[in-house]
């Protein structure tokens, strides 16, 4: 894993230099996470830059706690709500901050999703920084008028003189092992078909600060989705500073030169072992990128990727049908006709509500990832 | 439940408890739950006057806000024109604390659920419509423009009612002009508002133009009062190049910034909840200034009215909501709407401060949203009023509502009721007004409307690259490869485009 390349980080505020280069940590740091079976993965440490100066150990909840601490601190008009966030949040993500920041600023609503959303977009209507909380993706739909007809339309409709871009709104996202059909779904989906708003889903606590630090400072409404399979499991050495990680732009994690694999969130670390999976037994050269922002989508690293390698996998546990993995298919068959040697593969969950007891049968896993490898490079 | 059983009782209370001159106006609010009250049970009393905050956890002041956040609020108010009054105002900031239940004596037996602070009762009720009295509609002056109850008269100069009336008039004969246009095929929508016209002016001469709005979209007499220009109306409609909105929404979509007017959208009730959130922000920084929020009896179903309330009640944001109830949404009269009291009886169930008023009194609209912003702004409390009024036009250009309703209530209204009518009859009554300055007024009026229509219909339309800006604050790289698209195929197809009635691509 040592060998897995260098990856570049083009930013940051304060201190994330340009060009500031991330090593991955040797296996034997990993977390092996859950054991179900053929769906079972491990969670690889990143290390950051050293440019980002002194670090320390964080699981996924504890820096997203932390990017949500420096986000109230540098700008007063920041404010935290949804369900239970005031004693911590049912994940946690939240402990700490309203006895640090004061009731006004860190505070429950009453249980209703429109309402959450409708009145963060108030907030940011009028200036202010609103950070809402959705319990569950799955429970974000009854505020998807707010999301679609009111957040992401409100520069456009009225010439630029209002906009809501302080809003963020972030929710727990994707499979858990036994969370069935309401506490697994992945519907990126759903809003990438909403212009605009921004759609953001990190792999790790690293980037989830720094991205969801950039989400928040962003001026433009955004959804940030967190992997909640993630926040105890994922631990790494976290920064401890102020840094943003840029929206709108892709990371390639490995590089290779025969497949390019495509995912986001925790199919990442899927993907990864997927490609050392393909190196130790098909002796393929996998490239490895990391969408992170779903809505603008970074085309041109995708697109770039697959004109090397001529071959494109794209993987996420949400059905395959309007999936996001149909839109880059057709874009990069577009843009990369004369390059493709095989057809692109999607490798997603199934056409049906996400199971409960079936889940390791559902999830995209390995397995299915290194068989779609099989099929494109024997084509 | 007692938020119920206690409209019985409040012509008693209102006449014990209040004491300003504006004791009529009975404004109906949760009384005082949590600790120190002495009262045994919450009850609704009938006040109008700004009771002192008594329970605050957590109070603040403009100076202990850190000064980034300070010139932020500065930066956010400079937007919309709005100076703000630092001075000595401080706000309850006051929300979502713990109330510690006290625990009774020994022996004792009262319920201590946490959901409710009740009583026990042996007695097996239901409690219906049938328990209270329909919330009485409040009026200052009768159909002839007499004032009913001398205290009850606001007072203004005649400066101000004039500025009313012509507001309202201005409103109408605009209307009338644009709802024509429309037929002609001129433009390609419009809304009326007749016989509101009374509860856009008459609430909006009680706030302070700083105050903000989120309207629904018939709430057009609000912006001719804060000054918005009747040109500005006419280049929205026309959708031409001096639209702020770049032409992109349907007609009577206004919005202003400095005119403190959030841009209007179709969806119903979704600025309910907007209004809630902004008013907890402006509590926040410490100002003293509230937002309206305008709906009709119509949107008052949505789930999304139903999260405003609430949010706005148990954050105690100053938003003031303020229900037309006009009788229809669309073709749906209100009995097939609701069952319950109107719009004004699900505040107190919600904890809001609550009243009814005659929308078609100008005064009486007057008097409550003035003491309604007064409760919003000192208290930090939200505030809801419904105005009971009659939509005498069409629900829209697109609507013909003869098929739903009968032509003789239309003319009641029309002839009986309409709020211009009763302002007139009062001006007249005062020797402010006659009919020979009413016909030059209306024929001066109808001028300025016709030149500012027909100088907005000459405008060309913006270019059609705005179609393609403020998705976002900057444009994606996909966003700007499709506006030269668009570049490039209207130019090499411009026979088949409207090119001529657009400014340049």
């Amino acid at each position: 894993m040592a060998t897995l390349g260098r990856r570049l980080f083009s930013i940051c505020r304060k201190t994330w230099k340009k060009g500031a280069s991330l090593r991955r940590l040797p296996q034997q740091n990993a977390v092996q996470l859950l054991c179900r079976n053929a769906s079972a993965w491990t969670f690889v440490p990143d290390l950051p830059p050293e440019a980002l100066g002194e670090t320390t150990k964080m699981n996924l909840f504890q820096s997203l706690t932390d990017a949500m601490d420096i986000a109230l601190s540098t700008d007063e008009t920041a404010v935290i709500f949804g369900e239970d966030v005031a004693f911590g949040g049912v994940f946690r993500c939240t402990v700490g901050l309203a006895d640090k920041y004061g009731k006004d600023r860190v505070f429950n609503t009453p249980l209703c999703e429109q309402g959450i959303v409708g009145f963060g977009i108030g907030m940011a209507s009028v200036g202010a920084t609103a950070i809402a909380e959705i319990q569950f993706a799955d429970y974000i739909f009854p505020a998807f008028d707010q999301i679609i007809n009111e957040a992401a339309k409100f520069r456009y409709r009225c010439g630029n003189i209002f906009d809501v871009g302080g809003l963020t709104v972030r929710a727990p996202w994707g499979a858990v092992g036994h969370g069935a059909l309401y506490h697994s779904q992945s519907p990126e989906a759903f809003f990438s078909h909403i212009p605009g708003i921004k759609v953001v889903i990190p792999r790790s606590p690293i980037q989830a600060k720094g991205l969801l630090l950039s989400c928040i400072r962003d001026k433009n409404p955004c959804i940030f989705f967190e992997p909640k399979v993630l926040y105890r499991a994922a631990v790494e050495q976290v920064p401890v500073g102020d840094y943003m990680i840029p929206l709108e732009e892709a990371e390639i994690l490995v590089e290779g030169s025969d497949v390019t694999l495509l995912a986001w969130g925790t199919q990442i670390h899927v993907m990864l072992e997927v490609a050392q999976l393909a190196q130790e037994k098909l002796g393929v050269s996998c490239e490895v990128i990391d969408l992170r922002t779903i809505v603008p989508w970074d085309e041109e690293t995708v697109c770039k990727s697959v004109k090397k390698t001529g071959r494109l996998l794209v993987a996420h546990e949400a059905p395959i049908t309007g999936g996001f993995a149909g839109e880059v298919t057709a874009t990069v068959q577009a843009e990369c006709f004369l390059h493709l040697e095989a057809p692109i593969q999607r490798v997603c969950g199934y056409d049906t509500p996400f199971p409960h007891i079936f889940e390791p049968f559902y999830l995209p896993d390995k397995w299915r990832c290194l068989e779609a490898i099989k099929k494109m490079i024997n084509y | 439940m007692h938020a119920l059983s206690c409209w019985r009782s409040l012509g008693t209370c209102a006449r014990t408890q209040a004491t300003s001159a504006l004791r009529r106006l009975s404004i109906i609010r949760p009384a005082c739950q949590a600790g120190g009250d002495d009262r045994p049970c919450p009850v609704y009393v009938s006040c109008c006057v700004a009771e002192p905050v008594q329970h605050n956890c957590y109070k603040t002041k403009m100076a202990s806000l850190r000064p980034t956040t300070y010139r932020r609020i500065l930066k956010l108010l400079r937007n919309f024109n709005r100076n703000p009054t630092p001075s000595s105002f401080h706000r309850s900031l006051s929300l979502s604390h713990n109330v510690c239940q006290e625990f009774p004596e020994v022996g004792e037996d009262k319920p201590l659920f946490p959901g409710a602070s009740s009583t026990y009762t042996e007695q097996l009720r239901f409690l219906g419509r049938d328990v209270y009295e329909p919330i009485p509609v409040y009026r200052v002056m009768n159909k002839m423009g007499k004032i009913i109850e001398p205290s009850q008269d606001p007072g203004l100069d005649q400066a101000v009612v004039e500025k009313m009336y012509k507001n309202m008039t201005t409103l109408n004969a605009m209307d009338k002009i644009m709802y024509e246009s429309q037929r002609q095929g001129r433009i390609s929508f419009y809304m009326t508002a007749y016989g509101e016209e009374g509860t856009h002016v008459g609430s909006a001469a009680a706030l302070d133009d700083r105050d903000i709005i989120y309207g629904q979209y018939r709430e057009g007499g609000v912006l001719l009062w804060r000054g918005f220009p009747m040109e500005k109306m006419m280049n929205q409609c026309y959708g031409n190049k001096d639209d702020t909105g770049k032409g992109r929404q349907m007609p009577v979509h206004y919005g202003s910034k400095e005119h403190g007017f959030m841009a209007i959208s179709s969806p119903l009730a979704t600025q309910m909840p907007h209004a809630a959130g902004a008013a907890f922000a402006l509590k926040r920084a410490g100002l003293d200034i509230c937002t309206v929020c305008y709906f009709g009896d119509g949107a008052a179903s949505e789930g999304d009215a139903h999260a405003a309330l609430n949010f706005a009640a148990t954050l105690d944001a100053p938003c003031i909501f303020f229900c037309r109830n006009n009788g229809y949404a669309i073709s749906t009269p209100t009995s097939e709407q609701y069952r319950g009291d109107g719009i004004a009886c699900r505040g107190p169930a919600y904890g809001i401060t609550s009243i009814r008023v005659d929308g078609n009194d100008v005064f009486a609209v007057y008097n409550a949203t003035k003491a309604a912003r007064q409760i919003a702004v000192t208290e930090s409390k939200p505030v809801l009023i419904e105005a009971m009024t009659y939509r005498i036009g069409h629900h829209s250009t697109s609507d013909d509502s003869s098929a739903y309703r009968s032509v003789d209530e239309v003319k009641y209204w029309d002839r009986e009721g309409h709020p211009i009518g009763r302002l007139y009859n009062y001006m007249l009554s005062k020797n402010w007004w006659d009919v020979d300055r009413d016909k030059a007024w209306l024929a001066e009026v109808k001028k300025e409307i016709m030149q500012n229509f027909q100088a907005a219909e000459k405008l060309k339309k913006p270019s059609p690259r705005y179609m393609l800006t403020d998705v976002f604050d900057k444009s994606s790289k996909r966003l700007t490869r499709q506006a030269e698209e668009v570049k490039r195929h209207v130019e090499q197809y411009k026979e088949h485009y409207p090119i001529d009635k657009f400014e340049d691509l």
